[in-house]
């Protein structure tokens, strides 16, 4: 589907759905138990028929008044046994089945939320939803229904068929004669079952995902009377569905009447038969009707077999999808491991490539780097953020394609604060996405006070850096909860207020319940401004050591934003600092700047000395600069940009000649 | 968040009458969608509960009305059924003829009723198989039509609600309407509906048939309805207040869920993987334990009305064998009665799981009616007027607020009356601090919201009366959340205006100067947003979002922060653009850069709620009200 990368996958249903086993091996004995039971209820049924064969061949036949009453006691009795046997199964399974779908879906959750974010780049929140949800109760509703009676049936059809054979083997053998062909359609159906259930599931996800983006992107669509149109390309995925819905139908309804006429057709011609043998006197009435009766009684599990099937069939499907996404790696996995040689297995041999070369040509020039820029610490263990020869692609970029970020030298030096700036698009965010370690390093390393963030814990981590991204995302919870979320579980009120007060965000204290006050999803819209105040305060809350910023004033106001400013100042006086700017009201936060322009640092300095030297860098920051001649936010600096570049990055001008090569290209 | 209590809605003791699902009319009916108003969640607020308030007998009316259209192939399904039963109900029939006739015929050796018996039961099984398959595509092509019916539904109406509906009803609830809500019908469709008609209509037809064949054995089974009945309302009654229950845990866990998911950055960057693990278990576990109640109300049912049955069953062999021993019954009689009574039972446990699904879906519907009963705020016209002919060259329409006032409905006045008028064609900056309803004023002139009291003109036009396509020409607004929709760049761009040619898209693209960079993407302006290396940063998103406002080319353009995530050479060419394409249309550029401002030939400054300042930027700048101090601080930050 287009929404989903579907695996060729050629298991069969039954390997498949074995996968859930882990899962169901807690609840094991319970499931069985409920399957015996029902194995038993299931038989005590099959009996029934054989005390009416008794009544009708002995007392009623001897006109025996106290036998009828007798036979009618064993059939209440029978009766009462198999009503609570089928409830206790019931029971039985009620508990624990509920359980293990909670299971499955809990560890989705804990999943998901460690895979990288490259994978929910790449995934539809939808089509994760529609695993959590209907791909779950499928599950549930096989493991409660058609994995015990598939079983259950099975035995009952096993034991009806030797009660019948027992009591005449020529009418058992007719009534056995369709098996074969039910069989092998069974099998047919299967098959082709299996891949219009797969289909529609995935449907259902690509579904999923219109409805999400509709309702997320509720302005744009009403902004531009865009609903009608949106509502057509609902329609047509939902008329899509629909169609494979009535594909699986057909599917259906072909078995249900298989089903439903090779049985009677049997059922009919042991009747013929018996008739009769019961007219020569080979056979008993009371023997026929039993007979009857329980070919009756087994009408059900041959018939049910057909949608049995059909849902085991769907379960297996759901299993796979579910397990599709449960196999991704988590990125946990390779907590410790060096980032040298972190190229995906995915990625092949040309990332393995790329890096091996960019480690030998970015060595050397961190080297030099260090040289010119800090001779001091060039010995010993380097303080503050250190991006060593750092690249990036994604890992699922086409081979070939530039990296986004190439060889990257920067040095953060204890307690600075660095500006990030860069033309629209030339992987600021990127380059602060790979300092908490949200996107690997493809090559290079990044240090934090000499320590190589891939040797650290993520946890430690991310305590270490605290991060306002240029979205400001709230969470479900109280605006106190949600800043708090930056600090140690011991922070309390005093801390919270001056978060808040560095974030100027006193128009918490006016809100309905103050700092009590639901957010988020479930709570108080607020402004995007009001928003990214309490993401920059929660990103200020823990005191931590680094600190990274995204663009955090964009939405603020010219009043607010400059009483933030002299607020954030004191904070940056305190700790190591990347904030990417787009303004140079934002860059004076900072003591230097650095210039990011075509997957390379091309210049650091102070503001003034970049505004004086750098081409581009004046562009970007006044826009006033040669308008004429660039044409819009130019991702290629003019060659006066570049010398300037080369003297503040204390780079080689050979190796960036090769970079806007590999840009271009 | 959603309390479990507050789902609870329908009395118990009425909700097994009529339309069990109906909201309660006296507590939340009553509030009614009227207070369906934007405003900062009070204690009242039914935005607080999952489900929202129905009128009663909404979901009754909701069902009716999804399958009125189809009635003739409602009645097709079932007259199929019907038939299919009646063939399917013969078998016991001829069971007992062949006994009771077959037998002594063939020993005297006439095989006439013995062939009729072979070809009776031939007919019925070929006739049973057959009907069984029309019966169930039939069925499906229904039940698929009215859920292509309730999805488009759902989702027509959710886009068609007002932005202060999207504003305080969480999206995740409402995807879970769509998704699981439709799901739980799709289960009543598919095997639901069509065992509840082919349980009705064996117990019917083998009742029939066993008062025919024995008046006493009949009666029996009929009397045995009576306490299954019972046990049916009794399952209902508990069941849908479990269902009920169930359905609010699920959207409690998809909300939580799709949070997380979207909000993946944060979650990880602030650690909040176990705190949510934690929060989602609860969630979790409430579903697990709802679902598990539903399960075992469903054991207890199946207990109650197998005993009962089991009962019926024995008292009626009692009595038939009595009366075949007694020698006032026939054989073959009592053979074909206890084939029918194993029949008869059969079904129950399948009507437990209609029932099942029933309520379930009962549970769901009334939720996708209390969503449905939704009015938008700001209906469509009924009879739309057309916009005048442009008065001028220039594409450029005036707008006037006229004596316009706007409060929240739960109080909280935004603006104060006022009256403003912008003339085609010029450029107007709003500035003002957070709150001070700059916004406010852009929703009203894009329609997002309406006013209180007074109207908004547009050309002399009220856009009240103006249809949805109408407006759109008219007034177009950026935001700066700027969502890209999956697709490729040019269908997000397209999105101002479907019908525009490629040429068009790119000129677009390359007015607001974002050409560049999507010529740099994989495969250019077809690279699909959400697939591999169509990453696209927030400046980026922002330039689409642009490039989709000049598409659409309207004659007033509203910028609502819509520069914030660009850099200065990106606001320059937004400006550019506004200076050469979007010349002469009339604008309104909220912003709190005051870069914009040198491109408006007039300045509002508001302050709770009211322009407080109104003129041309020099004018103001060199003035000494709040506006001239803001734009000196602003030099001084630009530094």
């Amino acid at each position: 589907m287009s929404e989903t990368p579907a695996p060729a996958d050629d298991r069969s249903a039954v390997r498949t759905l074995a996968r859930l086993w882990p899962y169901v091996r807690p609840v094991r004995v319970r499931l069985f138990t409920a399957a015996f039971v029902a194995i038993v209820a299931s038989c005590v049924g099959l009996v029934i028929p054989l005390v009416l064969k008794w009544m009708v061949d002995g007392p009623v036949a001897d006109k025996d008044q106290r036998g009828v009453w007798l036979g009618a006691l064993y059939l209440l009795l029978l009766g009462i046994a198999e009503a609570l046997l089928f409830g206790l199964r019931r029971w039985l399974v009620a508990r624990p089945l509920t359980r293990v779908e909670a299971d499955m879906r809990a560890d989705l959750y804990r999943h998901l939320q460690r895979l990288p974010v490259a994978f929910h780049d790449r995934w539809a929140s939808g089509q994760l939803l529609s695993r959590a949800t209907t791909d779950l109760m499928l599950l549930r509703q096989f493991l409660a229904f058609p994995l015990t009676f598939l079983l259950v049936n099975g035995v009952t059809i096993l034991v009806g068929v030797v009660i019948m054979l027992v009591q005449d083997w020529a009418l058992g053998l007719v009534i056995l004669g369709p098996a074969v062909p039910v069989v092998l359609m069974c099998a047919m159906f299967e098959r082709r079952y299996s891949l219009v259930a797969r289909r529609a599931q995935d449907q259902v996800g690509d579904l999923t995902t219109v409805v999400e983006e509709s309702v997320l992107g509720i302005r744009i669509v009403k902004g531009f009377g865009r609903h009608r149109s949106q509502a057509r390309a609902f329609r047509e995925l939902s008329r899509t569905l629909r169609g494979t819905e009535l594909a699986k139908a057909r599917l259906l309804a072909s078995i249900f009447a298989v089903m439903v006429t090779l049985p009677e057709l049997a059922i009919g011609a042991a009747l013929v038969l018996g008739t009769m043998r019961v007219a020569d006197g080979s056979l008993s009435a009371g023997t026929l009707v039993a007979f009857l009766s329980t070919a009756l009684a087994l009408r059900w599990p041959v018939d049910s077999i057909g949608f049995l099937l059909a849902m085991s069939q769907e379960a297996a499907t759901a299993t796979a999808r579910y397990f599709e996404v449960m196999t991704e790696r988590e990125e946990n996995a390779r907590d410790t491991e060096n980032a040298g040689d972190a190229a995906d297995a995915g990625d092949g041999a040309a990332a393995t490539v790329t890096a091996g070369a960019e480690r030998t040509g970015g060595v050397p020039d961190a080297g030099a780097k260090a040289g010119t820029d800090a001779g001091a610490e060039a010995a010993e263990p380097v303080g503050g953020v250190l991006f060593d020869g750092v690249s990036f692609r994604y890992p699922d970029a086409p081979a070939g394609s530039p990296p986004v970020l190439d060889r990257i030298d920067l040095h953060i030096r204890p307690g600075e604060t660095m500006a990030l700036v860069g033309a629209t698009g030339s992987g600021k965010t990127t380059l602060t996405a790979l300092v908490p370690r949200l996107h690997e390093v493809s090559a290079g390393r990044i240090t934090l006070d000499g320590r190589d963030i891939t040797s650290l814990p993520r946890a430690e981590l991310r305590t270490l850096v605290a991060v306002a991204f240029e979205e400001p995302t709230l969470f479900s919870a109280s605006v106190g909860e949600n800043v708090l979320m930056g600090a140690p579980d011991t922070a309390g009120e005093a801390e919270l207020e001056r978060a808040l007060a560095v974030a100027q965000a006193d128009f918490v204290h006016a809100l309905p319940h103050g700092t009590g006050t639901q957010v988020g999803e479930q709570g108080l819209s607020l402004s995007g401004g009001q928003r990214q105040r309490l993401a920059l305060a929660r990103a200020v809350v823990g005191r931590p050591r680094f600190l990274v910023l995204d663009d955090p004033l964009s939405a603020l106001d010219v009043h607010t934003e400059a009483a933030v400013e002299a607020a954030l100042r004191r904070v940056l006086a305190g700790t190591t600092a990347l904030v990417v700017a787009h303004r140079p009201s934002t860059v004076l936060l900072a003591d230097r700047v650095a210039l990011l322009s075509g997957g390379r640092i091309t210049a650091v300095g102070t503001h003034h000395e970049l505004l004086r030297e750098n081409a581009e860098y004046a562009h970007l920051m006044s826009g006033t600069r040669a308008e004429a001649s660039l044409p819009g936010p130019a991702p290629h600096p003019d060659p006066a940009a570049r010398g300037a570049g080369a003297s503040g990055a204390g780079c080689g001008p050979a190796a960036r000649t090769a970079t806007e090569e590999e840009v271009r290209r | 968040m959603t309390a479990p209590t507050t789902a609870a809605g329908p009395d118990e003791e009425e909700s097994p009458q009529g339309t069990p699902t109906a909201a309660d009319p006296t507590g939340a009916g009553s509030k009614g969608p009227a207070s369906a108003a934007p405003g900062g969640p009070d204690a009242g607020d039914p935005f607080d509960r999952d489900a929202l308030p129905a009128p009663p007998g909404a979901t009754g009316t909701l069902l009716r009305s999804l399958l009125a259209p189809m009635r003739p192939r409602v009645v097709l399904t079932v007259v199929l059924l019907l038939v299919q039963q009646a063939a399917v109900q013969v078998g016991p029939l001829l069971v007992a003829y062949a006994i009771d006739r077959a037998v002594p015929a063939f020993r005297d050796g006439r095989h006439g009723p013995l062939i009729a018996v072979a070809v009776g039961y031939l007919l019925a099984s070929a006739v049973s198989g057959a009907l069984q398959y029309a019966f169930v595509a039939a069925s499906a092509r229904v039940s698929q039509d009215v859920l292509l019916d309730l999805r488009g539904r759902i989702f027509r109406h959710a886009q068609a609600l007002s932005i202060d509906f999207h504003e305080r009803y969480t999206s995740g609830r409402l995807i879970s309407r769509s998704t699981t809500d439709v799901e739980s019908l799709r289960e009543l469709l598919n095997e639901g509906l069509q065992e509840l008609v082919m349980v009705i209509l064996s117990f019917v037809y083998i009742s029939a048939m066993l008062l025919w064949l024995d008046l006493g054995i009949g009666a029996v089974a009929v009397a045995s309805f009576l306490p299954l009945y019972g046990m049916v309302r009794l399952y209902r009654r508990r069941a849908g207040r479990v269902f009920r229950l169930r359905s609010t845990a699920i959207a409690a866990v998809i909300v939580k869920f799709a949070e997380t998911m979207n909000g993946i950055r944060p979650v990880r960057a602030f650690r909040r993987e176990e705190v949510n693990e934690a929060d989602f278990r609860v969630l979790n576990e409430r579903h697990a334990r709802t679902n598990g109640d539903g399960m075992l109300e469903m054991a207890r049912y199946v207990i109650g009305s197998r005993l009962v049955a089991n009962t019926a069953v024995a008292g009626m062999v009692l009595w038939g064998a009595y009366r075949v021993a007694g020698g006032t019954l026939a054989l073959g009689v009592l053979a074909a009665a206890v084939l029918y009574l194993r029949r008869l039972y059969d079904p129950i446990d399948r009507l437990g799981m209609f029932l099942n699904s029933y309520q379930s879906a009962a549970a769901s519907l009334e939720k996708i009616a209390g969503l449905l009963a939704q009015r938008p705020t700001v209906p469509e016209p009924a009879e739309p007027l057309p916009l005048p002919p442009a008065p001028s060259e220039l594409p450029g329409r005036e707008v006037v607020f006229e004596e316009v006032r706007f409060a929240y409905r739960t109080g909280g006045e935004v603006l104060p009356r006022f009256s403003l008028t912008l003339p085609a064609g010029q450029t107007v900056a709003v500035v003002g601090s957070t709150g001070a309803g700059k916004s406010t004023l852009a929703k009203l002139l894009a329609r997002f919201y309406d006013p209180t009291e007074g109207r908004v003109l547009l050309d002399g036009v009220d856009l009240r009366t103006l249809s949805t396509a109408e407006l759109r020409r008219g007034v177009v607004m950026v935001t700066q959340e700027a969502f890209l929709f999956s697709g490729s760049v040019a269908d997000n761009i397209a999105l101002g205006r479907p019908e525009a040619t490629r040429e068009e898209i790119e000129r677009a693209a390359k007015a607001i100067g974002a050409h560049d960079f999507i010529a740099a993407l994989p495969d250019g302006y077809d690279t699909d947003v959400r697939k591999r290396g169509g990453r696209i940063s927030a400046g980026q998103r922002q330039l689409v979002a642009f490039a989709r406002a000049l598409l659409a080319d309207p004659g007033v353009l509203i910028l609502d922060e819509a520069t914030s995530s660009l850099d200065v050479p990106g606001e320059r060419a937004v400006q550019r653009a506004m200076e050469t394409v979007l010349r002469g249309r009339t604008a309104v550029v909220i912003a709190h850069r005051l870069s914009t401002v040198e491109i408006a030939d007039r300045v509002l400054v508001m302050e709770h709620g009211r322009v407080v300042e109104d003129g041309a930027p020099a004018d103001l700048i060199a003035g000494t009200g709040r506006f001239s101090d803001l734009h000196r601080a602003w030099r001084e930050s630009l530094a």
